[in-house]
């Protein structure tokens, strides 16, 4: 299933090979809700894969930022879901945010020391990219709930700060 | 004057003369920090007064002057900062650099 979305969001995730979109398709509230989770917990499981091999002080202290910010907003997030009533619903962009951080977490596995450390700082540059543009031009546009929309606006605005914290930490490490 | 309506007098003048002797209170300024938003973002005070960011989010969040004072906020929470120099200056949160607030200070 090609959707609309999931084709903006796999463009974003691999600048090519970006399937056909068909038009008027957009996520449900209850994929929005899903896609904006499961981008948070894989930034959680990259943080802790960090903390298990960093021994850079800036690193491990922006892993450990994310760690926190992302569970804290992800509580946030299953609140509201409940208060909604809404059922998360997997969905191909899940899936295929899982998958392509499941190989960014292998290929960062192999590395060692400051190589390990600048090729995770990049990976959050660029991930966090990815998923502001995703919330800025579907995510949010797309979602009907209101509180759901506002969780994501406030979601945004956390996640351009850390695109920024990485930003500078990556800068630190050069 | 009888000497408890001299006491009386005394109760009032004293606390007036120490006030007398204070020419500006210090004051306390309250910034909020609402989803992600320092408010007011610009502040003007004087030495002596106390900044109490009150953070409403569920993240934490600083208040960071490069190279000088840092004050952090856990979610929910306040923090605050006593003024001790004069100057102009930007401030910013460390975790999220996005968030920017200026300070007037004067003497």
């Amino acid at each position: 299933m090609f959707t609309r979305y999931t084709a903006a969001l796999a463009a974003l995730l691999l600048a090519s090979a970006a399937p056909l979109a068909q038009a008027g398709d957009k996520p449900t509230d209850p994929q929005i809700a899903h896609i904006a989770y499961t981008a948070g917990v894989l930034d959680i499981e990259a943080a802790k894969q960090a903390l298990a091999k960093s021994k850079n002080k800036e690193v491990i202290d922006f892993a450990k930022d994310m760690e926190r910010d992302h569970e804290a907003v992800n509580k946030q997030a299953l609140d509201l879901v409940k208060k909604l009533k809404v059922k998360p619903e997997d969905n191909a962009t899940s899936q295929a945010l899982t998958k392509a951080a499941k190989e960014e977490r292998a290929k960062l596995a192999e590395l060692k020391g400051a190589a390990f450390d600048k090729a995770y700082i990049e990976n959050e540059v660029a991930y966090h990219k990815q998923v502001n543009g995703a919330l800025e031009t579907l995510l949010i546009p797309s979602a009907s709930n209101a509180e759901l929309k506002s969780l994501l606006e406030t979601g945004l605005k956390i996640f351009q700060g850390h695109e920024q914290h990485a930003e500078h930490v990556a800068g630190m490490l050069k | 004057m009888s000497a408890i309506a001299l006491t009386r007098l005394l109760w009032l003048a004293v606390p007036a003369l120490v006030l007398a002797a204070v020419p500006a209170a210090a004051a306390t300024i309250q910034v909020t920090i609402d989803k992600l938003v320092f408010s007011p973002a610009n502040v003007e005070a004087k030495v002596g007064d106390t900044i109490e960011w009150v953070n409403k989010d569920v993240i934490a969040h600083t208040a960071t002057v490069k190279g000088s004072w840092e004050v952090m906020m856990p979610p929910k929470k306040s923090a605050s900062l006593t003024l001790k120099a004069a100057g102009a200056v930007d401030y910013f949160c460390r975790f999220h650099p996005n968030m920017k607030g200026h300070l007037d200070v004067s003497p």
